[in-house]
């Protein structure tokens, strides 16, 4: 049950994007196309939901009984490029269509906040446990991706929609994700991620 | 003789009419620094680095110090870096890159925690997340890679000023209309009906959105890109 709550939670109410801004530089740069959209959104699904329990790993049985709280964030983040590599490399090996889907967002990964700031939010600053972890990390990439999906298709009516030159890019696509996050206040107080943090 | 050379000394002594500041503004460090702040601005002109903006602009002195931490760490490891470039294998860099940047990114936080609590409480986990700053990495793959430590040191300062003022511009919009206040002094009043707006999300998309549209519009000879 409580899987199924924080996975709700992570889609709607604390949507990494829209109220953390967790993810933002690769969510302008990539959302201009429908397809690449659909791609990045799958890579960052898949890759969250394989960081966040093996990050909380570390945390729990290495980092914290050993008193090297001050090293999480070296180590989170070798993690997270560790993973990467290995999920690309055995990606092309066993799954080449997988790979030529996703493997160019791959990359792109290691520096997304989305998926260091997930470890440090389940971890650090919610210190939610192992199940609940994992199933935050997947929800957080399932609401990523339903935001970056639903942008890449507002975008593509954009391009003929008149307006200033400098406002479009960018400009526009910042305001639409802010009309987007007040949409998503709408869900506010109907599962709070905030009430599973443990001590 | 000596007389001779008392009077060289003298003209040299007297030779500097340019002054010092003109001779600086010519000097390639300057025209790096110049071009960092505004050309190069990571938030305004690329588009990057946009979550730490977000999240720690709430207030304008919030917005300054984490441009200030940013900085710091920027210079620093674009500094340690450019002296390391030469022994890392290419394959390994990113991580190696990474592992640089998130060890300052330590000492920020240990540094705020230890010294300045509240600021700690208020930027919150968006210190950490300096680690992943996209330009933070791209200062250090694109220039401090292929250049010597003081021009890296230099232009990662640059942009560091570009970033801080960037962020201090957001706070202080998203304070005025959000609290009233400007850098926590009263500005509009106790009649001034706060826009909750402008400090929940997303008002800090709205903000930034509308700066990043301005600027693009009326910068005098900026190419917009289109995305």
């Amino acid at each position: 049950m409580d899987i199924l709550l924080i996975v709700i939670g992570a889609v709607l109410t604390n949507n990494i994007l829209l109220t953390a801004f967790l993810g933002l530089c690769p969510f302008v740069g990539v959302s201009g196309q429908y397809s690449s959209a659909s791609g990045m959104g799958m890579a960052v699904i898949f890759v969250l939901t394989v960081t966040v329990p093996i990050n909380w790993l570390l945390n729990n049985f290495v980092l914290v009984p050993f008193g090297l709280e001050y090293l999480q964030l070296i180590a989170f983040i070798v993690t997270i490029a560790f993973t990467v590599q290995v999920v690309e490399v055995s990606m092309k090996r066993f799954s080449p269509e997988l790979y030529n889907a996703l493997g160019i967002f791959l990359p792109l990964i290691t520096v997304n906040c989305a998926i260091f700031g997930s470890s440090l939010w389940a971890m650090v600053l919610w210190k939610l446990n192992f199940v609940q972890s994992a199933a935050f990390g997947f929800g957080g990439g399932v609401g990523w991706a339903l935001a970056i999906l639903a942008m890449a298709a507002i975008r593509e009516r954009l391009k003929v929609a008149p307006m200033p030159a400098g406002m479009r890019g960018a400009g526009i696509t910042l305001i639409i994700i802010g009309l987007m996050a007040l949409g998503f206040a709408g869900f506010t107080g109907m599962i709070s991620l905030q009430d599973f943090a443990g001590s | 003789m000596a007389a001779n050379e008392a009077k060289v000394q003298v003209t040299k002594a007297q030779a500097p009419a340019i002054p010092i500041w003109r001779k600086w503004e010519s000097t390639p460090t300057f025209k790096e620094l110049i071009s960092d702040i505004w050309n190069d601005n990571p938030i305004f002109r690329m588009v990057l680095a946009l979550c730490p903006t977000m999240g720690a602009t709430n207030m304008a002195i919030n917005g300054f110090s984490q441009g200030v931490a940013t900085m710091f760490v920027t210079a620093m490891s674009s500094l340690t870096i450019s002296y390391i470039r030469n022994f890392v294998p290419a394959e390994v860099r990113i991580v190696a890159f990474m592992v640089v940047i998130a060890a300052y990114v330590t000492l920020v936080q240990i540094i705020l925690q230890a010294y300045l609590p509240p600021l700690a409480a208020a930027l919150g986990p968006y210190v950490p997340l300096i680690i992943t700053n996209c330009f933070v990495l791209g200062r250090a793959e694109a220039f401090a890679s292929k250049n010597g430590p003081w021009l890296s040191f230099i232009d990662a300062i640059g942009v560091g000023l570009g970033f801080t003022l960037s962020l201090t511009l957001i706070g202080i919009a998203r304070e005025v209309l959000g609290f009233g206040t400007v850098f926590q002094m009263p500005l509009l009043g106790p009649d001034w009906t706060k826009w909750v707006l402008m400090i929940v999300p997303g008002g800090a998309f709205i903000t930034v959105g509308l700066y990043v549209g301005l600027v693009r519009q009326f910068s005098p000879g900026g190419s917009v890109e289109e995305t």
